[in-house]
Parts: structure tokens; C-alpha cells; sequence
């Protein structure tokens, strides 16, 4: 799936890198970054409520060019910084976890397991 | 053969990951394979971050040599009084402050055994714990 109809199921607003061109196979949800860790899955989606820059360094470790921030948070000057050097998208909506994930599952993003 | 070493400060989490993301850079330089730096900068970074949770200040040094990267984890702090507990995924004694910065689910060291071919975990209760990783590079 195109990142640019991600950004628009979930009317999200692009805070720092570029959606052109890229494509999102998969997603994954969580708070827990341990939890992303373990995923060794590339080229998904990050869908988090945790809006701080070890969000950003977790995503960065685990291959992640796409983070979503979901409920409402906005991503600090630091987290955009560290996005901007490793060339990842930071995306953010207002839509709560559970609408953002049901959203784009029902038009086929799919799970990492 | 390159040594990478990096100083960390307990309890301060903006800086947290610094240390691994250098590491990353360099294996990425040193050409090699995406899929064992991510198993690398894995097991580094859940590492880094247990100083920064669990400890007072600590010390990383990062060996990248042809055959394998060895890494040495080592920190003043409180040490690990159950390492066969410790080692189980879910336990954890994390604040509540680490637990909203994403950490502290316990996760952190069974994760860093499966990414890497070698750990061993040298502690001495109120003086400090050092982790000792070797991932071998010769096996994609
Ligand atoms: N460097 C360390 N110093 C002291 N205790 C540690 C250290 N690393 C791990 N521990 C202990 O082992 C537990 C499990 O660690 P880990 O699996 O990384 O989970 P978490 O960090 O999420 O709690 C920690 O909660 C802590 O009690
Ligand atoms: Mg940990």
C-alpha cells in the first residue's frame, strides 16, 4: 500500500521526511518498544503512542523507515531531527489507536503475524 | 580491526540510543550485512538502554573485527540478584518512569540472547553488571 493513502485514511500530517513513492506492506501497534525489537520484519509501519525519541532510535535499530503517532501526539524537535538524518517518515494522527489500526486493516495493511 | 567506545549516563533517556545508532553507522560502512547489523544494533541498543534504566553511568566498547563484533556492556549500579529471573521475558523491575518511556517490559535481555551467538552476564550486587556479546559474521 502507498504510504500517501495511509496518510490519507488516517488524516495524517507528514512532520518530517518524504511519502513519495513510498510502500508499506505491513503494520505493527504497539507502546512497547521492546516489543518492536523483536519484529524482524522490514518496510512496516510503526503505529505508536509513544512520542519520544526512543520511539525514533527503536525504529532506527529495528530497519523502521515509518513511524504513525497516534491519539493526538506531536513529535518533539528531537525526534524529527533523528527521523531527518536516517531519512524516516514521521506521520501523525489524532485518531486513537484502535480507529487508526481498524481503519487500515480494513483496507489490507497487514499484520506482522 | 575498529574499536568504537562511548560513555553512557545513567538515567538520562533523550541520550539513549546514541551510542548504538554510531555503531550502526559504522557497521553500515563497513559493508556489512543488513540483517546481522540489525541483530547487532538490537542486542547493543536493549543493552545501552538498561544502563540508562537500570544503572548509574556505564561504558560501551564496540570490536568490529573481520570474523565478529564484540561488545562490552559494563556499568556502576545496582547489579542483577537473580540472573536466571532476570533472564525470563517479563520480569522486570523497571520504574514507572521507564515504563513510559516504551521500556521495562521485561523484554530487553531474552531479546538480546536471540540476536546474538555469544552473552555472558558478569554481576555483583550494589557494585555493578557487565555484558559481554559476540556475534559472529561470517553466517548470513
Ligand atoms: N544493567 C543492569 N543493571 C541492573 N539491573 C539490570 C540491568 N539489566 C537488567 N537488569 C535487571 O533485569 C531485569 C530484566 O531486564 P530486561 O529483560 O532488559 O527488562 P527491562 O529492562 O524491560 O526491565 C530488569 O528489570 C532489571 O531488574
Ligand atoms: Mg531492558
Amino acid at each position: 500500500m502507498e504510504l500517501s493513502e495511509i496518510i490519507d485514511i488516517v488524516k495524517a500530517k507528514l512532520v518530517a521526511g518524504n511519502a513519495n513513492g513510498v510502500v508499506i506492506e505491513k503494520g505493527f501497534s504497539s507502546d512497547l518498544m521492546s516489543d518492536v525489537l523483536t519484529i524482524d520484519t522490514e518496510k512496516i509501519l510503526l503505529i505508536t503512542g509513544t512520542c519520544n525519541v526512543q520511539a525514533i532510535r527503536t525504529a532506527e535499530m529495528a530497519d523502521i523507515q515509518c513511524i504513525l503517532l497516534v491519539r493526538g501526539k506531536k513529535a518533539n524537535p528531537d525526534m524529527i531531527k533523528i527521523a531527518n538524518e536516517n531519512k524516516m517518515v514521521i506521520l501523525e494522527t489524532s485518531l486513537s489507536m484502535f480507529n487508526t489500526v481498524g481503519r487500515l486493516y480494513q483496507v489490507g495493511l497487514k499484520p506482522v503475524y | 580491526m575498529v574499536t568504537l567506545k562511548f560513555n553512557i549516563e545513567g538515567g538520562n533517556f533523550s541520550k539513549a540510543g546514541y551510542a548504538s545508532s554510531q555503531v550502526k553507522k559504522t557497521l553500515k560502512q563497513l559493508n556489512i550485512h543488513q540483517s546481522l547489523i540489525k541483530n547487532i544494533v538490537v542486542a547493543l541498543y536493549e543493552a545501552e538502554v538498561n544502563i540508562v534504566a537500570h544503572a548509574y553511568k556505564g561504558t560501551i566498547q564496540v570490536d568490529i573485527a573481520p570474523t565478529d563484533v564484540s561488545m562490552l556492556v559494563s556499568d556502576e549500579g545496582p547489579g542483577i540478584e537473580n540472573i536466571d529471573l532476570a533472564m525470563q521475558e517479563g520480569f522486570s523491575t523497571a520504574s514507572a518512569e521507564v515504563r513510559q518511556m516504551g521500556f521495562g517490559a521485561g523484554m530487553g535481555l531474552p531479546n538480546i540472547k536471540k540476536n546474538v551467538d555469544e552473552m555472558y552476564i558478569d554481576t555483583v550486587v550494589g557494585k555493578g553488571t557487565s555484558l559481554k556479546l559476540k556475534k559472529m559474521l561470517n553466517n548470513v
